[in-house]
């Protein structure tokens, strides 16, 4: 008897993944405005001799428009502004937003522009698009998972990684990777 | 290869090549050092640090080779013209060089381990130098910035001391106290 009610339900959660997966898309379809309090833009650039480097964003702003019939048609666009870069020191974050690095007196916003968007799994999906910092243009790379949908909310963990020497910020290298680890979690909220 | 070891009178290559190469690298690095912290540009300023870093690297490595030599091979005798108080303080002067010549690198070594910047070190993007095993705090960063600012203008002053005797040996006692430290060959047996 007991293990009649367990093997149905287990064949119940087998047939339910998938369907919660295909509801939460439709659900989630619709227009998203990032909410800067719930989401966070970090990253790493590892060191020489091991160890590595954090920091993060503190301001951004962006929207998340989820194509009801077709996810290819959905589109990402963030913009972050550098002078908000914090590591935790501050002679560090002052290097980072002068023209060694950011230079965000004159280039005050780095952009991000979805090109298209790729799903890879039930709550998984690559975003291609066109990021632009210091007057540079270049195509990359970012994987988004889907965190959860509540309401009118949604919850995506974005990572991918950025050559920042094609960005004129190759300052530091070989001490300092030129690989930049992205890690995002980006919470939009309807309308 | 006779003339690459000192003898009693003349100073062979090997102490002549690493005296030319040490002081040229020396005064060098007090001028890299002077600029780098005025530059403006911050990085500039940043590559002309890791720059300054690899060179204080160079002169410890060639610094330990010259003292090893040192310690195996006499410094030739002073000419018989040279009066006491110069025989006398010579020597002082030239131990004293050689102690800013290691605590010179080394206190930048102690900086740069100590720095809550966390900044690796590279000599000349080679390898990774490990830092000194020193606690890394705001605090030691201040005391050490500051001790090697200080050994740096004393180690530049004692230099230029050094630099004016040897014109003061060439041009106006004309002895070969200068030139030995040219040639092996100028040195009288």
């Amino acid at each position: 008897m007991n293990a009649r009610i367990l093997g149905l339900a287990a064949f119940a959660a087998c047939l339910a993944v998938p369907a919660i997966a295909a509801v939460a898309l439709s659900d989630a379809a619709g227009s998203y405005t990032i909410s800067p309090s719930g989401s966070s833009i970090r990253f790493t650039i590892g060191k020489a001799g091991g160890g590595g480097f954090d920091g993060a964003f503190g301001r951004f702003k962006g929207t998340i428009r989820i194509d009801n019939g077709d996810v290819g048609r959905s589109k990402v666009d963030l913009t972050i502004y550098p002078e908000s870069v914090g590591t935790g020191q501050g002679r560090i974050d002052a290097f980072l937003r002068s023209d060694a690095v950011f230079d965000a007196a004159n280039n005050p916003e780095i952009q991000f522009r979805s090109t298209s968007v790729t799903r890879t799994g039930d709550a998984t999906a690559l975003v291609t698009g066109r990021l632009t910092a210091r007057g540079k243009t270049f195509p990359e790379k970012f994987t988004a998972e889907l965190g959860g949908l509540k309401g009118g909310t949604i919850r995506f963990h974005v990572t991918g990684k950025v050559l920042r020497s094609r960005y004129g910020m190759d300052v530091g290298t070989p001490l300092y990777s030129n690989i930049v680890d992205f890690d995002m979690t980006l919470m939009g909220k309807r309308g | 290869m006779q003339s690459l070891t000192n003898t009693s009178a003349r100073y062979g290559w090997a102490m002549i090549i690493l005296h030319w190469l040490i002081g040229i690298v020396f005064i060098g690095q007090f001028a890299l050092g002077f600029v780098m912290v005025r530059t403006t540009s911050q990085r500039a300023s940043f590559e002309l640090i890791q720059l300054h870093k690899s060179f204080g690297f160079l002169l410890l490595g060639l610094i330990i080779l010259r003292i090893a030599w040192r310690l195996r091979n006499a410094a030739p005798a002073l000419p018989a013209s040279v009066g006491t108080l110069e025989r006398r303080t010579a020597p002082l002067a030239h131990f004293a060089l050689y102690v800013f010549q290691i605590a010179l690198p080394l206190s930048g070594w102690a900086l740069v381990s100590v720095s809550t910047l966390e900044i690796p070190t590279m000599p000349f993007d080679l390898f990774v130098m490990p830092n000194l095993p020193l606690a890394e705090s705001d605090a030691a960063e201040s005391f050490w910035s500051a001790a090697h600012w200080y050994l740096a203008y004393a180690g530049i002053a004692l230099v230029a001391l050094h630099i004016a005797a040897a014109l003061r040996h060439h041009f106006l006692l004309r002895d070969s106290v200068l030139t030995r430290m040219i040639t092996p060959s100028s040195g009288r047996e």
